[in-house]
Formats: structure tokens, C-alpha cells, sequence
């Protein structure tokens, strides 16, 4: 069904961003088709987190277009780029759990804010996310009883709580030990064969990198400057992907980070 | 060069200023122009209420007791001089109805209710909550700053009545227990005076300082960068300014409301 309506379902056009004297975004172009799996990646302080706040709508750029849906966030209204928003989800570096809530209400919330469901629903709709991430019994925990590995599994189940048709995951292995980024890793696999969605993930992992995309992008100085699907991907010509697969960064980039 | 640099500190000090004046104005009108959308949050609107209200309820009576009890030492003391002893509780119902009860509350609600705003919506700033908020299509302004702001303009004058009677209280308790006036008399003279204005002006001025301290603590909380040092200089910057802003704001209402 997510077939029958080809055509991007987020167009990045010509994006740019300066903060202060700095362009952090220099005229980004990227398009994620329907049911398409595209990673960012790319070192510290290239744009990878500005350029995903940006397909949300929670920057605004300086010049450029972000289409999403046929609608420009850029120049849409409020009340329009919210409607946007309901069919998205974006989970956030270290979770961005409402440290208040317990876990349930955390995945809860989005819920009871947009559909109008009894607490039945509620409560089965919070299981069965939490049961797609692999976690069960903390329901009741608040998330600073959690570890970061899980917290970002739950903050995962809450962006999928209102099965959005875009999903965006800001560094979702940053931090994390080997084993957890590995969970992530299959958790962020099973949700991409298992719903129906686009997912946008931003990351400097490759192995992430690899397991998840139909297609990588790689990010430098604000400017896609190779993308193409996985195999594609580790046969660029590029000795800028060449050497960051190798896990070599340039020091001229690390100095911006 | 020396005065380039001056003038130059002197910009940045202005435009800081007015950038935060800015903010705040733009945080009030947000809220107002969000308060009477859908969907309302009940839940969120009565714990703001609880804790804005009910929790300072604590210190609103012990500053006000003490107050109202030092006014009776004051002014008894004075009065004495010309035998005016009669009208200690006047002074002491006037003062505190049109001034000192909804002032003291007001510092004291930006102290406790007004710097907490500011720490926890700066911690929900730099942890990304509020971008979360954002993200799950819902306004920030909306779900937070609605029910603080609403909370503590309909509870600061709840708090002020209260603050009312218990200074009155405390007054009446030193002039009877300590300096043995007539405790019949003394109520007299403390209503006798005592206009229906002098309390509900007592009570507009709370609603707006309720309005100053809690705009204050939301915009620097909503506006916090720079981790955790920046909630804490958030949270400081939210209680000075608005104190200031609740004492500056006293004279002109005074002004206006007499």
C-alpha cells in the first residue's frame, strides 16, 4: 500500500543554515522515498543534527525547502507543519524521556494527546510498542531508573506510538557499549522491515550504518558529498567516505567539531 | 579605542536587555494566545495550581504572620509617641491588604514556584524535552507555559487573601498579647477602616505579579542553552528579574489602581 504512492516522501532542497559567520548547512539536497531506509552520516560538527532538526521543523533554515507530504514546512503554517508532525517520529539522542513520567505515560503521551482511544487502547497500543523495541516489564519505571540503552528504546516506542509514516533517529548509538548499540541496532532493523515507514537515521556509525540504510549519505562541511545504496556506498571514489569508513577522520574536520 | 571597546560592551549589555524583554513579552503572548485552544489539560492545569498554590501556601503564612506582627511592634511603638495606640490595627490592615500582603507573596511565590519554572523547563530545554514536546506535535508553550502562567495568576491572589488574614492575625496577636489592648477594639479599628478596594486591589496587583513570576520563570527556563550551568543561570536570572520586575511593576500599579 505504501507502494502505491512513489515519489519522495521528504524532499531536502537546497538547504542552508548559518549560525553566525559559521554555515553549518550549505545547500543540503536529499530525498527519502516511501518505505525507504536513508542514513546520514558523517563526523562531529558536519550538520548531521542540524540538518534532521531541520526535517522536523524544529529549525528553521536560512534559505531552502524541506517537503514533507507535499507540504513545505518552511513556509507552512503552524497549524499545518503540526499536522505534519503527528505523522512523524523522532527519537532523540539520549532519549529526551519525560524525566516526570513514568515509562508507560512517556509512550502514553502522544497517544492520549492525539487520539481520542479509552485507557484500554491505550494501555495496548503502549504494550504492543514496547514489546516492537524489546523491552517489557518497566512499564512503572521512570527513566532514570533505566540504562541508556533501554531509555532509548523506550524513547523509541514513543516515537513509533502513533505509527508514523517518517520515523527520525538522531545518533541512536552514540554512547552506548557495543552489546546496546547491537541491540539498537536489530531493534531499529525489526522496526524498519515490520512498519511500513520512511526512516531517517543521522549516525557516525557505520556498522548502524550498513545494518539499516537502503541508502547512506555522507555529510561534510553542510554538503551531501556522496550517496548511494550500501555496496554503492563502500565503492565510492571519494577519499573523504574511503577514509571515514577506514575510521580515519581528516584532522581539518575535527577541528569543527 | 578604548571608548569603541566601551560602547561596544555598552551594545551588548542594551541588546541583552532587550532581547530578554523581547522574549518575555513574546512568552506572555503565546501563552494568552494559547490558553484557550484544545486540547485543555485539566490534569496539568490543577498540578500547577497544587504546586503554585497549596505548596506555598507554608511560607506565604509564616512571612506574613511575622510581618504583620512586626508592623504592630513598629507602629504601636510610634503611635505611642502621640497616642494613637487606638489605630495600630487600621494601620496594620491597610498596610498589609494594600501592600505587603501581595508583594511578600509575590517574591516569595518567585523565589519558590517562579525559580523551579526556570530549572525545570531549562532541564527539559538542554535534554531535548522540549524539542520532544515539539516533535510529538505538540506546542511546548501550550502544554507547559499555559497552565504555570494560568495557575499562578488565579493562585497568587489565594495566596495574598490568605496572607491577608494571618497578618491581620498576627498584628492583632502582638497588640492584644504583648501590649494588652483591648481585643475588641483593636478589630474594630482593623475593619473600620478597611475598604472592599483596599482587598480587591490587593488581590489585581497579586494576579499580575502572579503573571510577572511566572512568564519570567518559563521564558528563561524555555530560553535556557549551555547545559547545566545554563539551567542554574536561568534559575538565578528568573528569581532577580522577577522580583524586579514584581517591585518596579508595584509602584506603577499602585499608580494606577489608586
Amino acid at each position: 500500500m505504501s507502494n502505491s504512492e512513489p515519489g519522495p516522501r521528504i524532499s531536502v532542497v537546497d538547504l542552508v543554515k548559518s549560525f553566525g559567520d559559521k554555515r553549518v548547512l550549505d545547500g543540503v539536497n536529499l530525498d527519502v522515498m516511501v518505505g525507504e531506509s536513508v542514513v546520514v552520516v558523517g563526523g562531529s560538527g558536519a550538520g548531521k543534527t542540524v540538518l534532521i532538526k531541520h526535517m522536523i521543523g524544529l529549525m528553521h533554515p536560512d534559505s531552502g525547502q524541506v517537503v514533507m507530504d507535499g507540504v513545505d514546512l518552511t513556509t507552512a503554517s503552524p497549524q499545518a507543519a503540526l499536522e505534519v508532525r503527528k505523522r512523524c517520529g523522532m527519537s532523540f539522542q539520549e532519549g529526551a524521556l519525560f524525566d516526570s513520567m513514568t515509562v508507560f505515560d512517556n509512550i502514553a503521551f502522544p497517544i492520549r494527546r492525539h487520539r481520542d482511544v479509552g485507557p484500554g487502547a491505550v494501555a495496548a497500543r503502549v504494550r504492543e510498542c514496547l514489546g516492537l523495541v524489546r523491552l517489557e516489564g518497566v512499564e512503572d519505571k521512570l527513566p532514570a531508573e533505566l540504562s541508556g540503552g533501554m531509555r532509548r528504546r523506550v524513547g523509541f516506542a514513543r516515537a513509533i506510538a502513533l505509527e508514523p509514516m517518517i520515523l527520525l533517529f538522531d545518533e541512536p548509538t552514540t554512547g552506548l557499549d557495543p552489546i546496546n548499540t547491537a541491540a539498537i541496532a536489530t531493534v531499529i532493523d525489526r522496526l524498519r522491515r515490520q512498519l511500513s515507514v520512511s526512516l531517517v537515521t543521522i549516525t557516525h556509525d557505520m556498522s548502524l550504518a550498513f545494518r539499516v540504510a537502503d541508502r547512506i549519505a555522507m555529510i561534510r562541511r553542510g554538503r551531501i558529498v556522496a550517496v548511494g545504496e550500501p555496496e554503492a556506498f563502500r565503492a565510492s571514489p571519494d577519499p573523504y567516505v574511503q577514509a571515514f569508513l577506514k575510521g580515519e577522520v581528516p584532522e581539518e574536520e575535527e577541528e569543527m567539531a | 579605542m578604548n571608548v569603541l571597546a566601551w560602547l561596544d560592551r555598552l551594545g551588548r549589555a542594551l541588546l541583552a536587555v532587550f532581547e530578554d524583554l523581547g522574549r518575555f513579552f513574546y512568552v506572555m503572548a503565546q501563552a494568552a494566545l494559547w490558553t484557550p485552544r484544545r486540547p485543555f489539560d485539566g490534569r496539568e492545569w490543577m498540578r500547577q495550581m497544587v504546586r503554585v498554590g497549596w505548596d506555598t501556601i507554608p511560607v506565604v503564612l509564616l512571612t506574613c504572620l511575622f510581618t504583620g506582627m512586626v508592623l504592630a511592634l513598629q507602629t504601636f511603638r510610634g503611635f505611642e509617641r502621640f497616642h494613637a495606640e487606638g489605630f495600630v490595627g487600621s494601620v496594620v490592615a491597610l498596610s498589609l491588604t494594600r501592600e505587603l500582603a501581595p508583594v511578600l507573596t509575590g517574591l516569595m511565590a518567585a523565589g519558590r514556584v517562579g525559580s523551579a519554572m526556570a530549572a525545570e523547563l531549562g532541564t527539559m530545554r538542554v535534554t531535548e524535552q522540549i524539542d520532544a514536546l515539539y516533535a510529538m506535535a505538540t506546542e511546548p508553550i501550550h502544554y507547559l507555559v499555559v497552565p504555570r502562567v494560568n495557575a499562578s495568576i488565579l493562585m497568587l491572589p489565594l495566596l495574598t487573601l490568605v496572607g491577608d488574614a494571618i497578618g491581620i492575625f498576627g498584628g492583632w496577636l502582638v497588640s492584644v498579647g504583648l501590649f494588652g489592648a483591648n481585643s475588641y477594639i483593636y478589630l474594630e479599628r482593623t475593619f473600620q477602616f478597611l475598604e472592599v478596594n483596599d482587598v480587591t486591589s490587593g488581590l489585581i496587583k497579586a494576579a499580575f505579579f502572579g503573571l510577572i513570576l511566572s512568564v519570567t520563570g518559563c521564558s528563561k527556563g524555555f530560553y535556557t542553552t549551555g547545559g547545566a550551568e545554563g539551567v542554574g543561570r536561568s534559575t538565578t536570572a528568573a528569581v532577580v528579574q522577577a522580583c524586579l520586575y514584581i517591585l518596579l511593576s508595584d509602584f506603577f500599579l499602585t499608580r494606577v489602581l489608586f
